[in-house]
């Protein structure tokens, strides 16, 4: 370790302060992120879950919807004729 | 850019860059710690104490940094009202807090042996526990408040009206006499520090900067999630009401 000569306890006491403040702020930040993570899991498990989410299941589900879904009007699935190129 | 605005969307580019960037924090903060112990020498008046230097200036610097960000960042949520941009304020809040925390102390401890005083009320010094107190403000009015977009709101017009706190801060060495050195770094004649303690500084800079980013990202993403949480937890509450 280098010698820090007369003032070395200054030195040592801000980089202290730093490192305790900055481990921390990183301590308080992860442990909110972990915690957050475990709550929204959670509520998935509970089968909670935001109606995006369910729609892009349902778009890779092979389950076939539920009977009383409506299924849409013939018109609307139809594709336009297209008009023949002169 | 509209497309990193999407939260979902700029979950998956955080989670992606988030492992990348701690390693990138790590080996720069690492190599500075290392040029500032072992490779930089003493300054011909103030000696070993200009290390304090290689700590507090960065703080300072990202402190106000901290706080600009918040202020574009209030501009955006009063503006456009997009929530990333209301999470983006609320989540550099106790970052920037921190930051000016560390660099208030630090310059404190400087202060001792090289003034010989911890603290004067001069310009400088007093416009950066201003700055602290407006950041311990936006998160107590973030607290305070239960309803997010209300918080944000009110946190968003404090934030921008006491943004005039950073130039001031920044411009206080000049237009008032104080014990504080005048810029060094970024002055019009170039910087006036010796290269051997400049190159270890501008590397604990960016060593910080990429921490700022880092948990920057970090904390936006469990505000995100924490704001996801509270929306289900309304939504299960009124399904089973509606039941």
């Amino acid at each position: 370790m280098p010698d820090l000569g007369p003032h070395a306890a200054f030195i040592w006491a801000a980089y202290g302060v730093t490192l305790v403040a900055v481990a921390a702020l990183v301590l308080f930040i992860v442990t909110d992120d972990r915690h957050q993570r475990r709550l929204l899991a959670e509520l998935e498990r509970q089968g909670v879950t935001r109606r995006s989410a369910k729609t892009a299941t349902a778009k890779t589900s092979t389950v076939k919807p539920a009977a009383s879904a409506k299924p849409k009007p013939a018109s609307a699935k139809a594709p336009r004729a297209r008009k023949p190129k002169a | 850019m509209w497309n990193l605005a999407n939260p979902t969307r700029f979950l998956s580019i955080a989670d992606r860059i988030i492992p990348w960037l701690a390693g990138l924090t790590f080996l720069l903060l690492g190599i500075g710690l290392y040029l500032a112990f072992f490779v930089a020498p003493p300054d011909y008046q103030q000696g070993e104490t200009v290390k304090i230097m290689f700590v507090h200036v960065p703080c300072a610097w990202l402190a106000m940094f901290g706080y600009t960000l918040i202020a574009i960042a209030s501009i955006g949520s009063l503006v456009w009202r997009h929530p990333l941009a209301d999470v983006a304020a609320k989540t550099a809040a106790p970052i920037g807090a921190t930051f000016t925390f560390v660099a208030l102390v630090t310059g404190s401890l400087w202060g001792k042996p090289m003034w010989g005083t911890y603290w004067v009320w001069d310009a400088r010094l007093t416009s950066m526990l201003v700055l602290f107190l407006l950041y311990l403000g936006l998160i107590a009015l973030w607290q305070s408040i239960e309803e997010p977009g209300r918080a944000g709101r009110a946190a968003a017009i404090l934030a921008i009206v006491g943004f005039i706190n950073v130039p001031i801060i920044h411009f206080s060495v000049n237009w008032w006499n104080t014990l504080h050195q005048p810029a060094s770094i970024f002055r019009a004649g170039g910087p006036t520090i010796d290269p051997s303690l400049l190159t270890p500084l501008f590397v604990m800079a960016a060593g910080f900067t990429l921490l700022f980013v880092l948990l920057h990202l970090l904390a936006m993403r469990a505000e995100i999630l924490r704001r996801r949480v509270h929306a289900l937890r309304q939504m299960h509450v009124e399904r089973a009401a509606a039941a």
